[in-house]
């Protein structure tokens, strides 16, 4: 299987080598060379059949629990679950990269299916792909093979999967993410195809409009997939640890989202055609630099893979990508001027060029944030950590400015806005914002967070109330965005309010789908402001003992042990009070995984609209008895809801709009359809 | 018709700055004094103080994790840190007291994040000098495309600008009610 599996690595490789040779070769003869570019395509599909056929090798390998492959032995072990053995596949280094290769495979194989769009274009895109796929099975045939075949005898289990991946989330997350590292790889073939051949007009980004929100999607659901893992699995009883491997998912995203608002500027305008240049070639950097700090070794990581030597090439081929994109943009960096001037301050035009400016300055205080422990190092001779209160001191006041442009901006028109009307818009929800501020002042403490919002006490409270305030005006102003469209339309067809709304929705599902993430956004925002009123406690628990904390009291009723092949169990069972009135039963679990005789704890989470109670079961005392440690963490949930919500926007947007009813114009009166201009 | 002179126009206006100075100053006394009694409300609770502090630190495992958020399982450093900080807190250590003996005794990457002197300044300016030179560079920008030439339209049209422009916005406002 092993000599399969290197087999079919290395047909991949001379498929996708063949891919890029022969493509350029098509690209630069030009007419008359149209067969050896259609070899070239088919060369790239048949290069994620090469791929693929390793990847089910190495999956078929887990499972029969072949050991004599170094990988497996290293990362499973014959008790391991059916779906981890699957998961097996993205478990490790060389794993991961083979998986990372398959992906891009993928996405190549359906750009490459799908080239008649564009033929050109995508011969271009085709071969910008060939040429980063060439890389990884480059470093999986010569540096990190997942085939390599285990010095010494033939060892009869495997060391096991590490504990923290044993969990169904971790089934879905790495696949989520790596969707969307590698998806970024496809606008940017086409946007460093479409500068190469000087492509005239916007078409490219269209074509990749799609690619890219998809990709977004993947990586937002792969982010916060890691999130609820971490917050589900680890213990410590949060979901943002600000650690360089949860920054190098960060960045990439915050990159592409800025792209995605950029790209309106560029197909309605024709402006910012060298920034989303650059935003492009930024993201899909941003991705492999991510995979290059995680690999590498260079700055320490709980989530980091082992040392090795592939830092070096993923260095070399961060400086080769960059190399190729600064020679071909300063080239024909003349094609990319823009075609228009901007009309006013007060414009939708403007409140793009801040969201980009704010999310670009998010991007470089994590890479600074990231970076600075090696600075330090090399500056003054001695690392610095770089944890949570810097990213809270430094992150959050421009996460709030953003907040505020994600208000004003549905707001602005194209071109100009005049300042009555912005006022006018603003008004109601920056009344119902202040009004909602206050009421969480003024209310009691005893309603539970956030109410009995005391700003002045400390700085923590004083984001959470912006936060959650601005997050109002947000909502209200989308609100009142569907509200006014949905009026307009109710008013001259007669629908009821809520059909409007859906139709106007449905005629241009971009710009109201996009409002349906910018609500999602700030769901979560009030569930991150939700942190600073998490409180948690620790105590020794034997049996009949009591806790406290916030409304809740545990009462311990039992402690037990179960046993499996795979592991060893711990639980403590313990009763949850709310007054008198009993109202759960929560079990922390602490386990002790077998082949890889590593413990971990497995925390129980009640999680309600208001706040979860976490409990964690942190070990024992020496009397044997459970140490557990009680969390109560306000508005987690809303975090998982509004993912849901920018999900559900993000498919909205995907949609084709529906097209406009057609009407004869009225003599001297000016028709206007509200709900198909403009994103 | 009183006449101009500089003695009656600038004697009462500058006794009205002394008055409005004093009112001034004790309204920033109030605020100062507010502000210092609202920062120092929970300040003196040590088991605030020891969850404030404790969110400052690391844990120096190796787990990467907050001090008071550290559940590696049979962790060897975070309870021996806990119970110190817990001492020093107690004891009523101030809160750079109790920072600096933990960096003398586990090196400065205990701290959770750079400290305000020396180098690790650099830090926090860097991001927020990004943010003013991004604001410069922006209103610059917009200032070169608000400046450059309008594009040409072409044969037969013109373009709508001032009254005629208004009315046509006007006449959408109304039609869509936007």
């Amino acid at each position: 299987m092993a000599v399969l599996g290197s087999f079919a690595l290395m047909l991949a490789l001379a498929l996708s080598a063949y891919t890029f040779i022969a493509g350029i070769l098509a690209l630069v003869e030009g007419e008359g060379s149209e067969r050896i570019g259609e070899t070239a395509r088919r060369a790239g599909i048949a290069t994620f059949g090469g791929v693929l056929l390793a990847s089910v090798v190495l999956v078929v390998c887990a499972f029969q629990n072949n050991f004599s492959i170094a990988y497996i032995f290293h990362h499973s072990n014959r008790d391991l679950p059916g779906p981890y053995k699957f998961a097996v596949l993205w478990s490790g280094q060389e794993g991961s990269l083979l998986f990372w290769s398959l992906l891009l495979a993928a996405y190549g194989f359906v750009l490459r299916l799908r080239y008649k769009t564009d033929p050109r274009l995508f011969a271009y895109a085709s071969v910008v792909l060939a040429g980063v796929q060439i890389f990884f099975l480059l470093l999986l045939n010569f540096a990190a093979n997942p085939f390599g075949i285990l010095e010494g005898p033939l060892r009869p289990d495997g060391s096991g999967l590490n504990p923290l991946l044993q969990y169904p989330e971790m089934v879905i997350h790495p696949p989520m993410l790596y969707l969307g590292y590698v998806g970024f790889t496809v606008p940017f073939a086409f946007a460093l195809g479409a500068l190469i051949m000087k492509y005239p007009g916007e078409k490219w980004i269209h074509i990749t409009r799609r690619w890219t929100m998809v990709t977004w999607a993947f990586l937002t659901c792969g982010v916060f997939l890691g999130a609820h893992w971490a917050y589900s699995v680890l213990g410590w009883g949060g979901y943002w640890g600000w650690d360089p491997v949860e920054n190098a998912s960060l960045m990439p995203w915050l990159t592409g989202t800025a792209f995605l608002h950029s790209v309106m500027m560029q197909e309605k305008r024709g402006m910012l055609k060298m920034w989303n240049m650059w935003l492009v070639f930024a993201t899909f950097w941003l991705a492999i630099l991510g995979t290059f700090l995680t690999r590498s070794g260079i700055i320490s990581s709980v989530h980091a893979f082992a040392q090795s030597s592939i830092g070096d090439w993923f260095a070399w081929f961060l400086c080769i990508t960059l190399a190729v994109f600064l020679f071909f943009f300063f080239k024909n960096k003349s094609h990319l001027k823009s075609e228009h001037k901007l009309e006013s301050l007060v414009s939708r035009e403007s409140s793009f060029l801040f969201n980009n400016l704010l999310f670009v300055l998010l991007c470089f205080t994590v890479l600074w944030g990231t970076w600075f422990p090696k600075i330090s190092e090399l500056v003054q001779g001695n690392k610095v950590t770089v944890g949570a209160p810097f990213y809270n001191r430094v992150a959050i006041p421009v996460a709030l400015l953003l907040l505020i442009l994600t208000a004003l901006g549905p707001l602005l028109a194209w071109r100009k806005t005049s300042l009555e009307s912005l006022k006018r818009n603003f008004m109601w929800p920056m009344i119902g914002a202040i009004a909602v501020a206050v009421f969480l002042m003024i209310t009691p403490q005893r309603w539970g967070s956030p109410f009995g919002l005391k700003p002045w006490q400390d700085i923590s409270y004083f984001y959470s109330l912006m936060a959650i305030a601005l997050s109002v005006l947000v909502t209200l102003t989308v609100a009142s965005e569907f509200y006014r469209g949905g009026r307009v339309i109710s008013r001259h067809t007669g629908q009821g309010m809520f059909a409007s709304m859906v139709q106007l929705t449905h005629r241009n599902t971009r710009r109201y789908g996009g409002y349906i993430v910018h609500f999602g956004v700030v769901v979560v925002i009030i569930g991150f402001a939700g942190a600073a009123f998490n409180v948690d406690k620790e105590q020794a628990m034997a049996n009949g003992d009591k806790m406290n904390i916030g409304p809740y009291t545990l009462v311990c009723r039992s402690y037990t042990q179960d046993d499996s092949p795979n592991k060893a169990s711990e639980w403590a069972i313990l009763d949850v009070y709310r007054g008198d009135k009993k109202i759960d039963t929560m079990t922390p679990v602490r386990e002790f995984y077998k082949a890889s005789q590593q413990a971990s704890t497995k925390p129980d989470i009640r999680s309600g609209l208001n706040e979860d109670l976490y409990l964690v079961f942190e070990g024992q005392n020496e009397k044997g008895e459970p140490i557990i440690k009680a969390h109560l963490n306000a508005l987690v949930m809303w975090i998982w809801m509004g993912v849901w919500i920018m999900l559900i926007g993000t498919v909205l947007a995907l949609i084709p709009n529906a097209p406009a009813p057609v009407r004869v114009p009225a003599p001297a009166r000016l028709e206007t359809a509200p709900a198909v201009t403009g994103d | 018709m009183s006449r101009f002179s500089f003695s009656n126009w600038g004697a009462p206006r500058l006794a009205d700055f002394a008055r409005r100075g004093t009112a001034r100053r004790k309204h920033l006394h109030i605020v100062i004094l507010c502000a210092a009694v609202f920062a120092l409300v929970g300040a003196g609770d040590p088991a605030t103080r020891f969850n404030e502090i404790g969110h400052q630190m690391m844990c120096i495992c190796g787990c990467n994790q907050i001090l008071l958020e550290c559940n590696h399982v049979g962790c060897p450093a975070s309870d021996g840190m806990r119970n110190e900080l817990q001492a020093a807190v107690t004891r009523g250590d101030s809160d750079s007291l109790v920072e600096q003996s933990f960096v003398q005794k586990y090196g400065p990457t205990v701290l959770a994040a750079p400290t305000a002197k020396g180098f690790d300044r650099v830090a926090y300016i860097i991001p927020f000098a990004a943010l003013f030179f991004g604001f410069g560079l922006m209103v610059l920008v917009i200032r070169a495309w608000k400046n450059r030439p309008a594009p040409a339209l072409a044969d037969g049209l013109h373009p709508v600008h001032g009254a005629e422009l208004d009315q046509f916005r006007d006449q959408a406002r109304k039609e869509t009610d936007l």
